[in-house]
Formats: C-alpha cells, sequence, structure tokens
C-alpha cells in the first residue's frame, strides 16, 4: 500500500549550506577590520573601500570554502572577480561623469552661457566678474553652432559615400579582389590617428585653395576621414544580415537587382545603419585634433561653412583652458571650458540615446 | 495565361562543377509536375534554372535550352527579369518581406517594379490574389499588419499570393510544405490544385503522398554518389512512377528501398 511520504528535516539532496545571513555579517566584519587597520596607517576613503572589499571577498572565499566546499567556494571566487573587474571598469567612467558635472553644471546654469557667444568678451570682463562677484560673460553658441554645423557636414559627406561604399562591397563585388583591397584599406582608415586626418584636409584644401584654408568644410572633410569607415564597416554588417532569401524573393518577382537593394535591402537594414551612422557622429563630434588643424578658433558666430574660421565645442574647451582669457584671472574661463565639456558629453549621450531610438523606430514591424 | 516548358540537353554547374547533367523534359501547361529524388541530386538546382534564377550564385552558369512556349529563355539578349516576371518561385521557406504590410507584400512585385496603379485596381488585386491563395478570408480585416505576424502556413500562402500577383505563366514551388505542418500542408496541397487551371505548376517535394495527391506528372532524379552530377532517372504520369516504374532505382525509392 502507498503512504504518503512526508518531508524530512534535513533533505539528503543539499549539502552543508552557510546561513543566508554569513554575506552581511562577513561585510560588517570587512568594514570594520578594514577600519581599524587603516586607523594604524592614516585614514583615506579609497584605501579604506578597496581594502573592504578585498577582505570582503577573501572572508567569503575561505568561510565557503570551510562549510559548503570546494566548489562553492570557487563560484564564489569567481563572482567576486566578475563583479570587481566591473566596478573597476565603471570606477573611471563614473569620477569622470561626477566631475564634470560637479565643475561643469554652475557654468551650464549661467544666464546666456547657451545663448551668447565670446564676442567682445575680453579679459577685462573676466576681471570684473571675479572681482565684483558677477556671473561669468561669454557663452558656447557660436562652438556649439560651429560643432552641429561642421558634424552636419561631415555625416553629408561620410553617408553616401558610406553606405555607397558598403552596398557594393556586399552586393556587387562578390569578394572580388577589388573588394578585399577596400576592406584592407577601410580597416587601416579606421585606425588612423585623428591628427593625421586633420593634417589631409589641411593638405588637400592647400592645394585646392591655396595654404592657411581653414574653413568649417575643412574641418568636416577631416573628419569624414575618421567617419567614413566606420560607416562602412557598420553598413556592411548590416547588410550582411539581411537574408539572401528575401534577395531571391525579389528577384523571383522580376524585381531589378539595384530596386531591390533600394526598396527590400536597405529598408530591412535601415534600422541598423542608422543607428551606426549616429554612433558615428557620436565618435567624430568630440575630436579635437583635426578641428585645431582646420577650423581654427573663433570667438564670434560664424554659420558659413565655406568662408572664415569656426568654433566647435572641443576646440573652446581646449583653448579656454590653455589660454584664459584672462591670464591674471583663469577661474571664469575654467568655468567656461568645464560647462563646455559637460554640454560636449550631454550631446554624445543624446545621439546615443537617438541611435536607439532610431533602431527601434525603423526596426521592421512585428505584431498581428 | 499558362505555358509549357520544353527543356532539352541542360548541363547546370556551379563553377567547374557540373551538378545536373542533361535534362531533357517537357513540362505541359495548366498541369502539375512534381520533383522528386533524394537530397542532393540537383532537384533546386533544375527547378531555379527554369527561372534563370541560377545564376543569382556566382560562378553558377547553364548549358543547354530551356523553352517557354518556344522562346528560349537562355538565348542572347534574353533580360533574366523578364523570365522571372512571367515564371514566378516560391521557395522552400515562407519569406515575406519584413519591412511591409500583408496588402503591400501581395503588391511587391507591381510596386517595386514602379508600375503605376490605382488604389482601386491595386485592392481589386490584392483581393484577388490572396482569394486565388486562400487566404483572404483570414487576412482580410488586417492586411494593414506585417506578413511576418502570420503563422508559417498563411505567410507560405502570402507568399503563394505574391507571386500570383504579377500574373505569371509558370509557378515553380521548391518543396513549399517542408515547414509546415500538415494542416498547411494540406491547404498548400488544396491550392495547387486549384492553381493548376490557370497556371503551370511545378513542385519539388520530399513527399511522396504529396507528389501523388497534387501531380499530374512525376520526375524522378537520382545521383550516383557524392560529388556526381544528378540526372533525371524517368519522367511519366504520376499513377505509373508510383505503380508502374520503368526503372529500378525509381521502384526502390517511391517504394522507400532506398540506399
Ligand atoms: N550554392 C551552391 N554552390 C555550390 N554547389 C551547390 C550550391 N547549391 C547546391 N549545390 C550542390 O548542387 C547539388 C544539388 O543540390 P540541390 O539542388 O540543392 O539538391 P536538392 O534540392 O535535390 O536537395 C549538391 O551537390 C549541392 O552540394
Ligand atoms: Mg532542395
Amino acid at each position: 500500500m502507498a503512504t504518503l511520504m512526508t518531508e524530512r528535516k534535513r533533505s539528503a539532496l543539499t549539502q552543508n549550506r552557510l546561513p543566508k545571513y554569513t554575506p552581511y555579517v562577513v561585510a560588517g566584519a570587512a568594514i570594520v577590520v578594514a577600519a581599524a587597520l587603516m586607523a594604524l596607517v592614516g585614514f583615506n576613503v579609497f584605501a579604506w573601500a578597496l581594502l573592504s572589499a578585498i577582505l570582503f571577498a577573501a572572508g567569503n572565499v575561505t568561510s565557503s570554502a570551510v562549510v559548503e566546499g570546494r566548489r562553492k567556494a570557487i563560484d564564489k571566487l569567481a563572482t567576486s572577480l566578475v563583479v570587481g573587474s566591473f566596478l573597476v571598469a565603471l570606477l573611471p567612467l563614473v569620477s569622470v561623469i561626477w566631475t564634470v558635472l560637479v565643475n561643469g553644471i554652475p557654468g551650464l546654469l549661467t544666464p546666456g552661457f547657451l545663448g551668447s557667444s565670446m564676442n567682445g568678451v575680453t579679459g577685462v570682463q573676466d576681471n570684473a566678474s571675479v572681482t565684483n562677484n558677477t556671473p561669468v560673460m561669454g557663452g558656447v553658441y557660436h562652438a556649439l553652432v560651429g560643432s552641429v554645423l561642421i558634424t552636419l557636414w561631415a555625416t553629408l559627406i561620410s553617408v553616401p559615400v558610406g553606405l555607397l561604399t558598403s552596398i557594393y562591397l556586399v552586393e556587387y563585388s562578390a569578394g572580388n579582389k577589388f573588394s578585399k583591397v577596400i576592406t584592407f584599406l577601410v580597416d587601416v582608415m579606421t585606425g588612423i590617428p585623428s591628427i593625421v586626418a586633420g593634417l589631409f584636409a589641411t593638405a588637400l584644401f592647400a592645394l585646392i585653395m591655396g595654404p592657411g584654408t581653414k574653413t568649417g568644410f575643412v574641418a568636416a572633410v577631416a573628419l569624414s576621414v575618421l567617419m567614413i569607415p566606420v560607416v562602412v564597416r557598420s553598413s556592411e554588417e548590416m547588410l550582411k544580415i539581411v537574408p539572401n532569401e528575401l534577395r531571391e524573393a525579389s528577384y523571383a518577382l522580376g524585381v531589378r537587382k539595384w530596386r531591390t537593394i533600394l526598396k527590400i535591402v536597405i529598408p530591412t537594414a535601415i534600422s541598423g545603419i542608422a543607428s551606426g551612422v549616429t554612433l558615428a557622429i557620436a565618435r567624430v563630434i568630440g575630436e579635437t585634433a583635426p578641428l585645431l588643424v582646420t577650423a581654427g578658433f573663433a570667438s564670434s558666430i560664424n554659420t558659413n561653412v565655406f568662408a572664415g574660421w569656426m568654433a566647435s565645442l572641443p576646440t573652446f574647451i581646449y583653448t579656454q583652458i590653455m589660454t584664459p582669457t584672462s591670464p591674471s584671472n583663469p577661474d571664469p574661463s575654467a568655468q567656461r571650458a568645464w560647462a563646455a565639456a559637460l554640454l560636449l558629453i550631454l550631446l554624445v549621450m543624446a545621439l546615443n540615446f537617438g541611435a536607439r531610438l532610431v533602431a527601434r523606430i525603423f526596426a521592421p514591424k512585428t505584431g498581428r | 495565361m499558362s505555358k509549357r516548358i520544353d527543356v532539352s540537353d541542360l548541363h547546370v554547374y556551379y563553377g567547374d562543377f557540373l551538378a545536373v547533367e542533361d535534362v531533357n523534359i517537357t513540362l505541359d501547361a495548366k498541369s502539375v509536375t512534381a520533383f522528386i529524388g533524394p537530397s542532393g541530386c540537383g532537384k533546386s538546382t533544375f527547378l531555379r534554372t527554369l527561372n534563370r534564377m541560377h545564376e543569382v550564385i556566382p560562378g553558377a552558369r547553364v548549358e543547354g535550352k530551356v523553352l517557354l512556349d518556344g522562346d528560349n529563355l537562355y538565348s542572347d539578349g534574353v533580360d533574366p527579369v523578364t523570365v522571372r516576371s512571367q515564371i514566378g518561385m516560391v521557395f522552400q521557406r515562407p519569406n515575406p518581406f519584413p519591412t511591409m504590410s500583408i496588402r503591400d507584400n501581395v503588391l511587391a512585385g507591381v510596386k517595386l517594379n514602379s508600375r503605376r496603379i490605382s488604389k482601386s485596381d491595386a485592392d481589386a488585386l490584392v483581393e484577388s490574389s490572396l482569394s486565388s491563395a486562400n487566404l483572404w478570408n483570414e487576412v482580410k480585416d488586417r492586411l494593414d499588419k506585417p506578413g511576418s505576424g502570420l503563422s508559417g502556413g498563411q505567410q507560405q500562402r502570402l507568399c503563394i499570393a505574391r507571386a500570383i500577383a504579377v500574373s505569371p505563366d509558370v509557378i515553380l514551388m521548391d518543396e513549399p510544405c517542408s515547414a509546415l505542418d500538415p494542416i498547411s500542408t494540406l491547404a498548400i496541397e488544396d491550392l495547387i490544385n486549384e492553381l493548376k487551371d490557370q497556371y503551370t505548376v511545378v513542385i519539388v517535394t520530399h513527399n511522396m503522398q504529396q507528389a501523388a495527391r497534387v501531380s499530374d506528372k512525376t520526375a524522378f532524379f537520382n545521383i550516383a554518389g557524392t560529388g556526381k552530377p544528378g540526372k533525371l532517372i524517368e519522367f511519366a504520369e504520376t499513377a505509373t512512377i508510383f505503380n508502374n516504374p520503368g526503372e529500378k532505382s525509381t521502384e526502390d525509392y517511391v517504394s522507400g528501398r532506398f540506399g
């Protein structure tokens, strides 16, 4: 006769286990011991946190090794390493964002910072604002306009060139020698130091327009040298993952190849292509070196990329820090530089979010 | 409209590899012809030569003649695009265009070629194509939803509707049911039976019962071994192939005693 079996108190299926609260106890102990050790050599918050973390990991692993056995101890060790590396990787990022936020917010919130240029702002105004304790004059408007225009033109150049190149590579080349050469050159271009791109654009326009030509457009050409390989690479990957079945389905309907590419392949890949382009923009908008040698500096608004020097956010930061407007009172310049840095980071973040949004908007629709 | 296909001395290559050797066959108008044979014997390869889809693969080429009502598909100056708009194709895996709605999928052949079509003509074409594919009742309320939201069987019928919408003379189907469940398979088989009133239908299948159910004539392909070319072994009325085949290897294959 079958009887219902009652559950055993101590399951034979489990091994020794540490009580659930063990990590908290170990953590508490680690913090206290670390504090005690720190007291011996002199207190320091960073070293304290680091020591606590190491002691916590060591305590956790040892206690587990004693009670729970080898496998669980190794599991805990690996977990500690993974989490530890993650925190180490996160540290610089958080620290950078924190520093920029703390230093940048006052400047960014100063009235007129976003709306005015540096036109007419000299050491006199900066000295006055320090001595009278009035808000810092001058702003970033001209640099913001310059950055946006230069990047826009760089995008206008890079996207057609990059996209058409990737279309050639994926749809037409059939892996011939020429395409291998292009792929190799694109890979080399990905690694070009940005200053070299700047020098290339300078030299190119020195040949065409005469030496010393510095305009926003020259800068856009320099940036597009950096952008094109990124666009080619990301678009190429996106076009490659469009299933061949879709191309064949289109051919089988009697659709020509170029129409198939235009109406089937690109629309299917457009979400990936667009987010790749957005990320490429984010990548070049913070470039400094090529802009220094191609667009020069400017303190007033210039909306014509084809004539005259043009400011941009990175060069604005660079000049404000390296050559403060008022050499005797560099603080207003530093404040403007940090605020511009914050603005640049916000811009890049916005572009990254934009990339996700674009990917979502263009993604092939599913659902019933 | 429906046209017959006459194939003579056809050799099909992938680069230097001879995949299918010396096929001579006549596919009658308004009939269903089934291609059967073991995997790798070149059924798909041969089928794709019938609408010049074979040459889409780099290095792939063809020797011989394929006549569509007397016009050689492979003579000089024939545009493969023209050929393909007259000989449609349905693939093994349903492949509706993921970026398009059900309606746009049906209209794809027309719209992608940017032929002008009025809204009322388009509506009529969508309805008639989907009705011919026995799909109209199931999707008429959600024509603007994406085609990828349909079940596998519905997607395959959508692909058939898409092929019908360009009003071809011939429809080629490469194992159209192999990714489908038995109910959807039955729906497609019924559909094939209706399609032969208007079209020349050629179907590749691994399912012997299916060949017996849907086809008027059956062609048996075989291969001597890996790396050898596939060959057309026997072509006859379906009943003959299954009940009274002329070749020993055909009999072995259809009775399941293969290998
Ligand atoms: N794209 C291709 N490139 C080279 N060889 C191929 C390709 N597709 C098929 N083949 C070869 O052609 C032969 C016939 O293949 P296939 O027509 O797919 O057979 P089936 O459809 O009868 O299973 C096989 O030997 C296969 O390896
Ligand atoms: Mg096949």
